[in-house]
């Protein structure tokens, strides 16, 4: 008697879904490996090489051609360049076709050929800063304006090899060693650090509390939700402007106002000293993303059985202790799902604090260094090794958020 | 604790506090609103507030109570000291309304939070009650001041010139004889600084990123939502983690990428590379709504003799068009807000979008009420579909974003 047994292996139908599912998803993977994961390895590799701003646009040569009539003798002149001032261009090759009705009168350069109307020149190699012309004589048969334009119209072509500094095999540590130099490091991260969690902090705090205060149902609660999340919504471009405007020393409206209430004695430069400008974009990531941790904490609390409530307020429970012993625990898991993923975004944040204070006054965080090093100094090694050390940060925390996202799935 | 669980310490206590609160909201206000010196005193607001909470416990009634505000402090502004103290040179019609608004906002919400309150000793529930219903009044005035003076300001600066601001920074009334002339800044952002392009611009690149990010994350979220693969679980974790790659780290490489094969500078470098930031935070969104729909619809397509492409085609995707809806809006934020990428690749004026375009005023040459008109360009579209379409917007956000 043989017995029934259930399919081993994966069938035809499954091996068809799963290609299937790759199909569809090729598109995706592929973008994102093209822009994502492909800019990855190349900022690793990036951070190893002593590039600058400058390094990338490859050294070329340049030609130039002209023609003229020197003391009744026409000729042609060739000039060229090196685009590199230290970089020597091997195998330089000059190609040109000469227009109809011109002639070769003299000789030519040793490294030149003619061979009907095309003419080409080969140079071994041409080093850093070389800037050379050579005159051919001509005889120039016809109108010699139309021949000097038919000439100098067609470009000489130039191709020539030069090593590119972002290919070759040239590596250092100097990047590493000038992020990690001196005590800017630990400043830099130290900022980081206050402006991240504190920022975090602050938006969850008062994305708390807006969350308690819309938790009822009354008449304009949509519109005050809407309201609440203007500053999540609206570009960070239009309100970092707005708030450097704002607090302008000398002509702010809220350092107007704090000096007519009696605050404070004299305007205060708050973006633009220490320590008012680190609190001060601190401040700003609280306002600016607070309205995202309202929104899930208001769903949160949304979803929680009124139930409960109704038991406590059986025993006789107070608001306060409802609130710290019933909500309290129920939203835990969505606070630390976005202490977590707040945390990461604060700490990726660059636009800003860019926008707010350029990174001036104590509020240079590892991302503004990033874009410090690569284009105000012009050494895009040295940014790529800070952004090295922010992916390293980030990987570690994306171990921890991995850690709370398993146990705390349902964000 | 318990000292304060009498009615005749907390009313007090609650009366000097509110008080406190209104007029400064008050005086804010209407400095804000004219220019003029009003001043919040804290002490005077204790002299007034708390005899006030007495009364209050006493009498209970919003209306009786009001009007008695009101008037009493009409008669501190008018005797020119009292817990909102003004400059001599405001007129008494702005005084008259300092007073009614404070009066009605100090007395009526008052009498609500003391409502319940015992005069003498009171339990926990009665207590806290009133301190939840004077926190929560706070909290609805912070809130809507945080969110409302920056705009207030960035719309107000737009229609003003710098001269008159310079004088007074609080001086926001404008002046409405002026008429169209108000909106001068506007008009020559629009006529000079090629505004209306930088608009255009920033409206098509944000669609095509909408267009493009769908094409992708349909069928890419399908698959990770539906089909059985090896490596699915995996897949959908890999999406968060792309999250986290700060924006930052890959513009450096993508800037040189786009340097060296004549992408900078181009619309279409914006293009391509818009919609791969924004395809994993649409992917996410979609998995979760597609997880939601029942599979046994499009099981029953299936045996219909439907294949998977039109199950999607026909089933999916109809059922999922407040979800479509919701990730359009989303990237179409995303997009229209981008600013860091087209900072870094775009330098031709021409090619400009509208954030990018913002960031070109920032300069001392331009007068900053042009920099805020830019701004309030910018904010209405998005401001105007958020509020229109706000049902769609925050399902969207609280469905997969995370994106920062």
């Amino acid at each position: 008697m043989t017995h029934a047994t259930p399919p081993k292996g994966r069938g035809a139908l499954a091996r068809r879904e799963a290609r299937l599912a790759w199909g569809l998803l090729f598109p995706t993977v592929a973008a994102v490996a093209l822009v994502i994961v492909l800019p990855l390895l190349a900022i690793f590799w990036i951070s190893f090489k002593p590039v600058g701003l400058a390094d990338l646009r490859p050294p070329a040569p340049i030609a130039r051609e002209a023609l003229r009539t020197r003391s009744d003798v026409p000729q042609i002149e060739y000039r060229i360049r090196n685009s590199s001032q230290d970089v020597p261009v091997r195998q330089v090759v000059l190609t040109d076709t000469w227009p109809e009705g011109m002639t070769l009168a003299g000789d030519l350069p040793g490294f030149c050929t003619l061979e009907g109307r095309a003419f080409a020149c080969r140079l071994d190699e041409i080093e850093g800063g070389y800037n050379e012309r050579f005159r051919i004589d001509v005889t120039l048969d016809g109108d010699p304006d139309a021949l000097e334009d038919a000439a100098e119209g067609s470009e000489p072509a130039i191709t020539g090899r030069a090593e590119n500094i972002l290919t070759n095999a040239e590596f250092t540590l100097e990047n590493f060693a000038r992020v990690f130099d001196g005590g800017a490091f630990w400043r830099t991260l130290g900022v980081t650090l206050f402006y991240t969690f504190f920022g975090t902090m602050g938006a969850l705090t008062l994305g708390l509390f807006a969350a308690m205060l819309l938790n009822r149902s009354f008449r304009g609660q949509g519109l005050l939700r809407g309201l609440f999340l203007f500053p999540y919504v609206a570009p960070i471009i239009a309100v970092a402007f707005t708030w450097v405007i704002l607090f302008d020393p000398f002509s702010g409206s809220a350092n107007a106002l704090l000096v007519q209430m009696g605050v404070v004695e004299a305007p205060i430069n708050f973006f633009g000293e220490r320590p008012w400008a680190l609190i001060m974009v601190t401040v700003f990531a609280m306002w600016g993303y607070f309205p995202l941790c309202f929104l899930f904490i208001l769903a949160r609390m949304q979803s929680i059985d009124t139930d409960m409530y109704e038991a406590a307020d059986m025993d006789g429970a107070s608001p306060f202790q409802k609130f710290w012993f019933l909500s309290m625990p129920m939203l835990l898991g969505i606070l630390s799902v976005l202490f977590l993923l707040r945390f990461i975004w604060t700490f990726n944040k660059f636009d800003d604090i860019f926008l707010l204070t350029g990174g001036n006054a104590g509020t240079r965080t590892l991302t503004v260094s990033v874009y410090e090093q690569a284009f105000a100094v012009s050494n895009i090694g040295a940014g790529a090794a800070v952004a090295v050390v922010i992916f390293v940060c980030l990987l570690i925390f994306s171990v921890l958020f991995f850690r709370f996202l398993s146990r705390e799935e349902g964000l | 604790m318990t000292v304060l669980r009498r009615g005749y310490v907390a009313a007090p206590l609650i009366g000097w506090l509110w008080t406190f609160v209104i007029v400064t909201t008050v005086a804010v206000t209407m400095s804000f609103a004219t220019g003029e010196a009003y001043r919040p005193s804290i002490t005077l607001a204790a002299l007034f507030g708390a005899p006030l909470g007495l009364i209050v416990l006493a009498l209970k009634r919003p209306a009786p109570v009001a009007g008695l505000t009101v008037l009493a402090l009409g008669a501190t502004l008018f005797l020119g000291t009292g817990p909102l103290v003004t400059g001599a040179e405001v007129g008494v019609l702005p005084r008259a309304i300092a007073a009614l608004v404070a009066g009605t906002a100090i007395g009526w919400p008052l009498a609500r939070f003391l409502d319940d309150m015992p005069r003498g000793e009171m339990g926990r529930h009665a207590f806290e009650e009133a301190a939840i219903r004077f926190l929560t009044g706070t909290g609805y005035i912070f809130f809507c001041a945080i969110v409302l003076i920056p705009f207030y300001v960035m719309v107000m600066t737009s229609l003003k010139n710098q001269a008159e601001l310079m004088v007074n920074p609080l001086d926001f009334s404008i002046d409405l004889s002026r008429g169209w002339d108000l909106f001068s800044s506007y008009a020559e952002l629009l006529t000079q600084f090629n505004f209306g392009w930088y608009l255009w611009t920033s409206f098509y690149v944000s669609v095509l990123t909408v267009v493009i990010t769908l094409l992708f994350s349909v069928p890419g979220a399908y698959a990770v939502a539906r089909l059985r693969f090896q490596g699915r679980a995996a897949f959908s974790r890999s999406i968060l983690l792309i999250y986290m790659v700060p924006m930052i780290v890959l513009a450096l490489p993508i800037y040189i990428a786009f340097s060296m094969t004549g992408l900078r500078n181009t619309i279409l470098g914006i293009v391509l590379i818009y919609p791969v930031t924004t395809i994993p935070v649409a992917l996410y969104m979609l998995q979760g709504y597609f997880r939601g729909l029942p599979a046994e619809v499009e099981e029953a397509g299936l045996m219909d003799g439907l294949n998977r492409i039109q199950v999607i085609w026909k089933i999916t995707l109809p059922l999922s068009l407040p979800a479509l809806a919701s990730v359009a809006l989303y990237v179409f934020m995303i997009a229209w807000n981008e600013f860091l990428l087209a900072f870094m690749l775009l330098d031709d004026p021409s090619k400009f979008t509208l954030t990018r375009g913002i960031a070109s005023l920032n300069s001392s040459e331009i007068p900053r009420q042009h920099l805020m008109a830019g701004a309030v360009i910018a904010t209405v579209p998005i401001m105007v579909m958020f509020l229109w379409l706000e049902k769609f917007m925050t399902r969207g956000m609280t469905a997969g974003a995370v994106k920062g």
